[in-house]
């Protein structure tokens, strides 16, 4: 197991927003974590990270327990998340916020490790120098996933990751989760767009107001029409306004 | 040199040493409106070391930056809790407390000032001027001047990556102080008096302009803005009688007219600042800006950089 999380809390300001969550990644596996805004998904991740201290339960990263360890910790351990809404340092150029990814490395690979980012992005590697905020949308996006690449991560964990972007850039994106994960990169991929994430997804986890609701594979969640619109409120994203139903 | 331009030299060194002191927080994503607390701090260390004890300045100086940075850094653990206005409040706060505490102070002089035996000529200023100029330019190349950077874009994501965001935080923060407290240091040997009038929330809020107009990306920015600053009050001493003069002449009024009022560079200088803010926020001097002056001069250079 790579990832082995058991009865996890985490607050955030007085109330509790993950409960007693357990879910686990094996080695090379893709899981998804899905459910409606609010439902705590991006504090379970926060939590996971270390950039919230969780206040309950146990996360063991391959057997080391990392439950109180710092952000740093966890990055060094090869755990690393690229947050919501395409969190990019907008005043830094598009170089400089790849080297912000190797922050935690010590080795002296960084700098091919980096080319080989320009060589998946060319779109990066064009405007290598140029500012990141004058980037479109996807190709944020592209930088954020870019940046924890290059901390030469064991698991990468998406927050959101097609949030906003058009149709084009979400096929692509897809494509480019499932060859991440052919590379040996193990994902946690947390998601409203549930019917393209339980595609690349082999097992899903269903979020309600910070319980873990639900847990199969992701064949199974799919063909479970019932539950999922249930929890989820139909299967097609917030851009079909799923959430309101629910609400 | 004459003694005027000679004063003039060296009160553009000491601001622009002052002004770096501001910049290294700011550009870090702290806004320090605590300035002339830490600038009286090392000035009050360097006069007081020099007129009780006899230290030479080559002493006095360097304590005086000393004192400043610890006690910067002390604060900076309490004080950094805060956040946006409440930061800028309590750095206030923090040059209130240390004007009120000089001003009570009989060991210091109170309200007398304090007299510096030891004087320095305009060389010492500039020559430190250079070297914190540099030591800065170096400061913003290396691994932690990405990492200020990136603090002042998200402390979030930073903290992500695995930065300690707090340790790069209290260092720039001290830092700042202890170039502040330099620049008071120099200041003490340069006026060969010191009194606590000299530090008020003006001189606060004139060193933080001279930051936030300047620009807050580049290690440009202070000496732009200080300079810019320090030079404009004394090029429109020159001018604006002259202007005054040919209005007067325009109007049909020949006989010389009385030079205008002093206040009148303020308010010049405030009009300026209000401009400045409207068009061009980022400050004067831009990382944009930089690069492409580079890239026209040197694109071999450019590129090499790119691949380092």
């Amino acid at each position: 197991m790579l990832l082995d999380v058991s009865r996890l809390d985490v607050n955030y300001g007085r109330t509790r927003a993950v409960k007693q969550v357990s879910l686990s990644v094996r080695e090379g596996e893709i899981v998804t974590v899905l459910g409606a805004n609010g439902a705590g998904k991006t504090s379970l991740l926060r939590g996971l990270q270390g950039a919230v201290r969780p206040a309950g339960g146990k996360i063991l990263f391959d057997g080391t327990d990392l439950t109180q360890a710092p952000p740093s910790a966890r990055v060094r351990n090869g755990m690393m998340l690229v947050p919501e809404g395409r969190q990019i340092f907008v005043s830094m150029t598009v170089h400089e916020n790849l080297l912000m990814g190797s922050y935690m490395r010590a080795d002296a690979d960084v700098s091919r490790d980096m080319e080989a980012i320009y060589d998946r992005f060319p779109n990066l590697a064009e405007r290598r120098n140029m500012k990141a905020s004058v980037l479109s949308g996807g190709e944020q996006q592209m930088l954020a996933i870019g940046r924890a690449l290059v901390g030469r991560p064991r698991l990468i964990m998406l927050d959101e990751p097609s949030l906003g972007l058009s149709p084009l850039f979400v096929g692509k994106l897809f494509e480019l989760i499932l060859e991440l994960n052919k590379s040996g990169i193990s994902i946690l991929l947390v998601e409203q767009n549930t019917t393209m994430a339980l595609e690349v997804a082999s097992r899903g986890y269903v979020l309600e107001l910070g319980s873990a609701v639900l847990e199969d594979d992701a064949a199974a969640l799919s063909n479970n029409t019932a539950l999922t619109e249930a929890y989820l409120g139909g299967g097609h994203g917030p851009a079909a306004g799923g959430t309101h139903a629910h609400a | 040199m004459s003694g005027y331009w000679a004063g003039i030299l060296s009160i553009l060194a000491i601001n622009i040493v002052f002004a770096y002191g501001i910049f290294l927080p700011v550009a870090t994503g702290q806004l320090n409106l605590g300035g002339a607390g830490f600038q009286a701090l090392g000035a009050y260390a360097a006069a007081y070391a020099s007129a009780s004890f006899g230290l030479p300045v080559y002493v006095t100086i360097p304590l005086a930056a000393l004192l400043a940075g610890a006690i910067g850094a002390l604060i900076a653990f309490p004080i950094l809790r805060t956040r946006g206005v409440y930061l800028v409040l309590a750095t206030f706060a923090f040059a209130e407390v240390v004007a009120g505490s000089i001003l009570n102070s009989e060991t210091l002089g109170g309200a007398m000032g304090l007299s510096v035996p030891a004087f320095i000529d305009w060389q010492i200023p500039v020559a430190v001027a250079v070297l914190v100029s540099l030591f800065v330019f170096y400061l913003m190349s290396t691994r932690f001047g990405l990492t200020m950077r990136a603090a002042h874009d998200d402390e979030v994501v930073t903290d992500l990556m695995g930065v300690n965001i707090r340790k790069t935080q209290v260092t720039a923060f001290g830092l700042g102080a202890a170039l502040a407290g330099l620049a008071g240091g120099l200041y003490a040997h340069t006026f060969s008096f010191v009194e606590i009038q000299g530090f008020n929330a003006v001189v606060s809020i004139y060193v933080l302009l001279y930051v936030l107009l300047g620009g807050t990306q580049t290690a440009w920015g202070p000496i732009v803005g200080a300079t810019f600053f320090t030079m404009l009050p004394e090029v429109l001493r020159e001018t604006l009688p002259t202007v005054k003069q040919t209005l007067a002449t325009l109007v049909g009024i020949t006989e010389p007219v009385a030079p205008p009022d002093e206040s009148w560079r303020l308010v010049i200088l405030g009009v300026l600042t209000v401009l400045m803010m409207a068009f061009r926020p980022e400050g004067l001097i831009t990382r944009t800006m930089m690069e492409r002056l580079q890239f026209r001069r040197s694109p071999s250079r450019a590129a090499a950089e790119v691949s380092a």
